[in-house]
């Protein structure tokens, strides 16, 4: 039963990670219909901000906890942001109009040529930041085993959730929101009652760019190790946990996330850590072969 | 109020409209009727610059908006309630009118939702309602009061009556009466010629991208040539 409750722990934790990812892909699909792989990039870019923040921070002696976690994440959030948004500019924009496979190929071109900036940027090797955020708490013991809830685990569930919960309210009840929902039911239509569809796409970037910064700072201070790879995996299960959830659904996103964590964190725990990517994707060709809408993005029936 | 100049519409390699002339005067009901296929929708979205038309200019008010990109356009007073109704269909009723106030300030929002559901009361009874499931003449109404709030003096209206029950399609253009007789200049286009025609001022015949014939709404209900193409055909 311990050691249950504390891969259920270190589950949560890392499904909060994915499930952030996993809105960025979810909510661009939404809105252009296109899985945006460069993604997994931008979320490797907000780690690697993230880490250069830090060192940047700790050269001019800045030693507060509080303080340094918060300039991290608006230093990452800020950065890769403007990521999001040239990417979309310079990539994905001036192929709005073309076929769809054009658009993916150049997402895939995006993604690539990414991680080989930031691998000639800031070398291949892998980097190491000493823990920001250390201790813990034991909750109980059993039969010898201690059921450990760590402080940075308490703060990326609760940053996780605050996000979350703060991003379905601005997508469901802000003037913004209801742009952002428009523009993914009828882009034509959204334009005729006055949106600009350019900029909320944009918008949609950048908002993405942000949350996927956050679980690259989270990952950095949880794993304490960066480099220009993380992203091809991260991407690639953040993708099938929106899947899972049913692509385009934000809450589904954010459930898919959190399953496809548990599932890793149970995966290793009771059967062979070696297999744990593999248990994932087998869900994402289940996913696809069975229920191809997803927990959640079941179609609603339209009358016409 | 709006004059359409000699345009000329393509998709692709397909021209649409063949040299369109037209225009509209303040304060009138103008309509376009044709048959399924002749240009009449396109005509609608060209107005909103999507597509763009190849030749040819759209002037509103003095002011060519040929170029001016489709959100712009709203903002001058003209709104389009659009073939296929184009109902947000995971929006409630009430999200969809919100929509539609977009280019206004919100400061009458108000006012402007209040005259929404006293010219259509169904709509205030189904305000929490999701679009997509609304009846095919709910979402009619939903149109026009989207395009409604953004407080349009022009208002184009793009085959209203569509598949909807007779007795629907009369309260339709009653209403389409009461937003005219508040001040808003509405241009309709129809396949349904003979309502089209009894409500407007003026009428446009246009078949295959051209316009063939225009007239006073009476006088081109009068005529054997259209009563044989439009009327008599079981319209």
């Amino acid at each position: 039963m311990a050691y249950f409750i504390q891969q259920l722990i270190n589950g949560l934790t890392l499904g909060a990670i994915y499930g952030l990812i996993a809105i960025g892909y979810t909510m661009v699909y939404g809105i252009i219909g296109m899985i945006n792989f460069a993604h997994g990039e931008i979320y490797m870019i907000g780690a690697f901000i993230s880490v250069i923040t830090f060192l940047v921070l700790q050269s001019v002696g800045m030693g507060f906890v509080p303080l340094v976690l918060v300039v991290m994440l608006i230093a990452s959030m800020l950065f890769t942001s403007v990521y999001g948004w040239t990417i979309e500019r310079i990539a994905y924009r001036p192929l709005r109009r073309a076929p769809r496979l054009a658009a993916l190929i150049s997402a895939i071109g995006m993604s690539i040529a990414l991680q080989n900036y930031v691998q000639l940027t800031q070398g291949a090797r892998v980097k190491a930041l000493a823990p920001i955020i250390s201790g813990g708490m034991t909750l109980f013991e059993q039969n010898g085993f201690e059921v450990r809830l760590s402080y940075l685990q308490i703060f990326i569930i609760i940053l996780t959730m605050a996000l979350m919960a703060g991003f379905s309210y601005l997508i469901d009840r802000t003037p913004l929101g209801r742009q952002q929902r428009a523009c993914e039911q009828d882009r034509t239509m959204a334009a005729l009652v006055g949106v600009n569809v350019d900029r909320t796409i944009s918008t949609t970037f950048v908002m993405g760019a942000a949350l996927a910064a956050v679980a690259g700072m989270m990952v950095t201070l949880y794993y304490g190790v960066v480099d220009f790879f993380i992203g091809f995996l991260a991407g690639v299960k953040a993708f099938t946990a929106a899947v899972l959830g049913g692509i385009g659904s934000l809450p589904g996103a954010m459930l898919g996330g959190l399953l496809i964590g548990l599932i890793e964190a149970f995966w290793s725990a009771y059967f062979t850590i070696e297999y744990k990517d593999v248990a994932t994707f087998s869900i994402l060709v289940l996913v696809l072969i069975f229920r191809p809408t997803g927990l959640l993005g079941k179609p609603e029936i339209e009358k016409v | 109020m709006l004059k359409i100049e000699g345009v000329h519409t393509f998709y692709g390699q397909i021209e649409a409209l063949k040299g369109v002339d037209l225009h509209i005067k303040q304060g009138e009901i103008v309509t376009l009727i044709g048959a399924n296929g002749a240009g009449k929708s396109t005509l609608l979205m060209t107005v909103f610059g999507n597509p763009k038309c190849r030749q040819g200019r759209v002037v509103y008010e003095g002011q060519d908006i040929t170029g001016v990109p489709a959100h712009e356009i709203v903002r001058l007073g003209i709104a389009q309630s659009p073939e296929g109704r184009r109902i947000f269909p995971r929006m409630t009723v009430y999200e969809n009118l919100q929509m539609g106030a977009l280019p206004t300030d919100g400061s009458t929002f108000e006012e402007d939702i209040r005259e929404v559901f006293d010219l259509f009361p169904r709509l205030e009874e189904r305000r929490n309602q999701r679009g997509g499931t609304l009846s095919g003449g709910e979402q009619q109404m939903l149109a026009i009061g989207r395009a409604m709030m953004s407080k349009p003096r022009l208002l184009l209206l793009d085959e209203p009556s569509l598949g909807l029950a007779p007795l629907v399609v009369r309260q339709i253009f009653d209403i389409i009466k009461k937003i005219n007789e508040k001040g808003v200049t509405v241009f309709l286009v129809e396949q349904n010629a003979f309502h089209a025609l009894k409500l407007a001022h003026r009428g446009y015949v246009m078949v295959n991208g051209v316009i063939t014939m225009t007239g006073p709404g009476q006088e081109l209900l009068a005529n054997p040539e259209i009563r044989a193409a439009y009327l008599e055909g079981g319209h």
